[in-house]
Formats: C-alpha cells, structure tokens, sequence
C-alpha cells in the first residue's frame, strides 16, 4: 500500500488473539496499526463502537465479516451482523469488497510460518445499505458480491 | 584487472551494444507508425527489450562480481520462480510443512552448496533427499486426498526452479584443466546463446514460419526454431574464445543449449495452458514472470552444466 493509505488503513481484529502474549500485543496494535475489539459479550466498551469512532477519526478500516477464519470447503462463511450495523450506522461510508486470493494457503489458521506464495488483491465496486434493505437481504448481497471477485481457479 | 574481468566487461559491452541497437530499431519503428495508432507487436517488443536491459546489467554486475554475487542473483531468481511455480500447483493443508520446508529449506541449502562447491551435494540434494523427505512430511499429516498430485507437483516445481535454476551458477565450480577462474565465462556464454537463439527464432518465426511445431500450443515454428539454433550456432562459434570447448565444441554447445531452450520454452507453454494462465506472474512488467523469462535458460542449464562436465572436466 502506498505510504499515506497504510497511516489511515486499520484492519480490525480480536482483543483476546492480539494481547494473548507480549509479542503480539506489539506487532498487532503497533505494527500493524490494528483497532482492537473485545468480543466477550459483558464488556462495556462495545466493539461497534470502536469501529464507528475509527471511522469517524477518518480511518479506513479493514474488516473481515465472516468474524473467523474459513476453515471449510465453501468460498465464504455467512457475514455477522456487524457490516449491515455499521452500514447503517454510517450509510456514507463506501463498503468495498475486497477478495484475497490463496489467503488460507498461504497462512492456514493455526500454522506458524506463512508460505511465499502470490497473492492477489481484488477490489470490488463499493457497497451501501439501501433504503429499507433488511439485514440478511444486505449480507447476502456483499457476499455476492465478494464471491464474484473470487478469481476463476482452472478445472483441476 | 585479471583477463576474465576484462573479457566480462567486453561481453557486457558487447551485450550493451546489441541492445542499443534493439532499442533504438524499436524507437525507429514507433516514431514511423501514424501516432494514435497501437501496435501491440512493437509494444511487446518493446517491453522485453526493456527487461533484457535489466537482466542484462544485473547480470553482467553478478558475473564482474564474483562467485557470490552470481549464487545470491541467481538464488532470489530461484526463489521468485518457486514461488510463482507453487502458487499454480495443487496443495492442500497438510503440504504446509513441506511447502514451507521447500522455501526455508531445500532453496537455501541448495545455494549454500554450490557456493562452497560440493558438487557431490547439489547434484543429489533435490532430486534425492528433498524428494524422498518432503513426501514424508506431507503424508505425517495424513491427507492422502491427490496426494501423489500434490507432491509430484511439488517437487516438478523445486525441480525447475530450484534444482535447473541452481546449475546456472554451478557451472562456475567446474574445475577445467587450464581454465581455473575462467568458469564463470560459461555462464556469460550460456546465457548468451540461449537468449539470442530465443530472439533469432521469434524473429525469423514471425518472418518465415510456416509449419507450427505444436499447433494450439505455442507459435514456435520449425523454420523459426533451425534458423534460430542456427544462428546459436553462429554465435557460439563467434564466441569460442572465451570457452575451453574449442570451436566445434563450443558451435555444439550452443546448439544444443539453444535446442534445448526452446523446447523448455514449449514445455512450460503447455503447463500454462493447463492451468489457464497467460503469464506466470506480474513481476516484470509487460512481461510476465520470472519463470517467462528463465524458461529457456533453466531447461539448457543442466544439459550443459552436464555435457561440460562430462567432456571437459580436468
């Protein structure tokens, strides 16, 4: 990315991955520039919230709505709710969907050492919540729309 | 400065010279055609006249350089190729290991081993140890779904790109009675007659080509491809003086280095129709990747490598 997006770019990511050990809890927040959430249900600072007050730091946030990595056959996992909440929450924030190829091959859940591999970055026309669309209606077509991005892979 | 240096710098030179001319024919041709007007044949020319500079002077500063400059250049374009070979080939989660293994691993030691100049090691390492442990690997994690696919893949790929690729700078470690630390000239000679075959044999393809050598393939055809190797030949000939081969000698070098090339070329046109791509990657610009440009090379390097060790060496 080019120097000036990556200060503004900000992927979002699970508190209690990233502050597990010392390193992580460096290299997420630090490095990476992450917007830590915490997904445990009692807590006050709300992850939404967060989200919403990045943005409106004027952050471009990284988000991936599937809420875990795809361990299975499927191309995508259903989306959580949280994309269809903050589309609404800010209806004039562009949702570009985003497709990145070989991701699970070259970094599986779980392993240590990620593969060298190429890795295609995809980007897909920006996405809004309409007027009156319901929430599944809403994920169902960013899913769509992710999943047409997905590069054509040759017949085995 | 020693004579090797010197006879580097002048092949450099000569290198550069041709590729002026290149450059400069291309530029004649554009500023001839009505402007507005694309012509995608002279935009590819030009292209890979582009790249050929880059290779040309990262190459010519690896050889005047020495025996780790060659290794270390030659090693990234190993590791790029590896990873433009394994991005296209079939895996599954339980590769991870061995995949890795092959990055991490096998690519490093190879190199290490034709740096120190263990021949006895770089020859067996690939196509011995690190294909029979790294199927050992994969299989410890117990997915035999297309298991023989993914390691055969696998080791094809560290094969061409690691193993072939390799024997480019081990030809330097060849020991020739009389020729001591000219070996590295080899390398210049290779590289020069593969890459000037492969220009000779596009350009006489698209003048006299009729009979397609693999129709649906590639558009190499039997006339492009003799006067191709012919002029190989030639300039094998023409560049004698800088082997141990003797004249005739380094007129069937050449030869047969430049055969070999453009067959290799054919063979990784069929692998790319298989799986779909144009390209290999995107790395160089407006010329794919780097397995698009070493093919040839990768194919001829073991032969030769092989051929002069067999014949020549003291």
């Amino acid at each position: 990315m080019p120097p000036a997006l990556r200060r503004t770019a900000r992927p979002v990511a699970a508190a209690d991955y990233w502050l597990k050990n010392p390193i992580r809890a460096f290299v997420g927040p630090e490095v990476f520039n992450c917007v830590l959430v915490d997904r445990r249900p009692e807590v006050a600072d709300k992850p939404m919230d967060k989200m919403l007050a990045a943005l409106d730091e004027g952050s471009s946030l990284i988000i991936f709505p599937e809420g875990n990595r795809n361990m299975t056959e499927d191309p995508l996992l259903p989306f959580k709710a949280g994309l269809f909440n903050m589309g609404v929450a800010r209806p004039d924030v562009d949702l570009v969907p985003t497709w990145i190829a070989n991701l699970n091959t070259i970094m599986p859940k779980g392993e240590v050492i990620p593969l060298p591999l190429i890795c295609t970055v995809t980007f897909g026309a920006p996405l809004h919540v309409k007027d009156g669309e319901s929430e599944d209606e809403f994920l169902k077509r960013a899913g769509d729309a992710l999943v047409a991005l997905k590069p054509e892979e040759p017949a085995p | 400065m020693n004579s090797t240096t010197s006879d580097l710098i002048l092949l450099s030179l000569g290198g550069f010279a041709i590729l002026v001319a290149l450059t400069l024919f291309g530029e004649l041709v554009r500023s001839r055609q009505t402007s507005g007007q694309a012509n995608p044949v002279l935009d590819t020319y030009m292209t890979r006249v582009e790249s050929w500079w880059g290779m040309g002077i990262f190459i010519s500063l690896a050889l005047i350089s020495g025996r780790l400059g060659v290794v270390v250049l030659f090693m990234f374009a190993s590791f790029a190729a590896l990873r433009e070979f394994l991005t296209l080939t079939t895996k599954a989660r339980a590769d991870h290991w061995s995949l890795a293994l092959a990055f991490v691993v096998v690519l490093p030691l190879q190199y290490l081993f034709v740096w120190c100049g263990w021949e006895g090691l770089y020859t067996v390492f690939i196509p011995v140890y690190a294909f029979l442990l790294r199927p050992i690997v994969s299989a410890l994690r117990g997915n035999s779904d297309r298991y023989l696919i993914r390691v055969a893949e696998t080791q094809w790929g560290l094969m061409i790109t690691v193993f072939c690729v390799s024997h480019v700078p081990a030809l330097m470690t060849v020991e020739i009675a009389g020729y001591g630390e000219r070996a590295v000239l080899l390398i210049a000679f290779l590289v020069i007659v593969v890459q000037l075959g492969d220009l000779l044999e596009y350009f006489f393809g698209r003048r006299i080509g009729r009979r397609k050598i693999a129709a649906g393939l590639s558009p190499k055809t039997i006339e492009g491809m003799a006067c191709g190797v012919g002029c190989a030949v030639v300039i094998g000939g023409m560049l004698a003086w800088i082997t141990p081969f003797g004249l005739v000698g380094a007129m069937a070098m050449a030869g047969t280095a430049s055969l070999v090339g453009m067959f290799g070329n054919l063979v990784f046109a069929a692998i790319k129709r298989d799986r779909g791509v144009k390209d290999w990657s995107h790395l160089i610009p407006g010329q794919g990747g780097f397995v698009d440009q070493l093919d040839s090379v990768v194919f001829a390097a073991p032969i030769f490598y092989h051929l002069t060790v067999y014949f020549w060496m003291a």
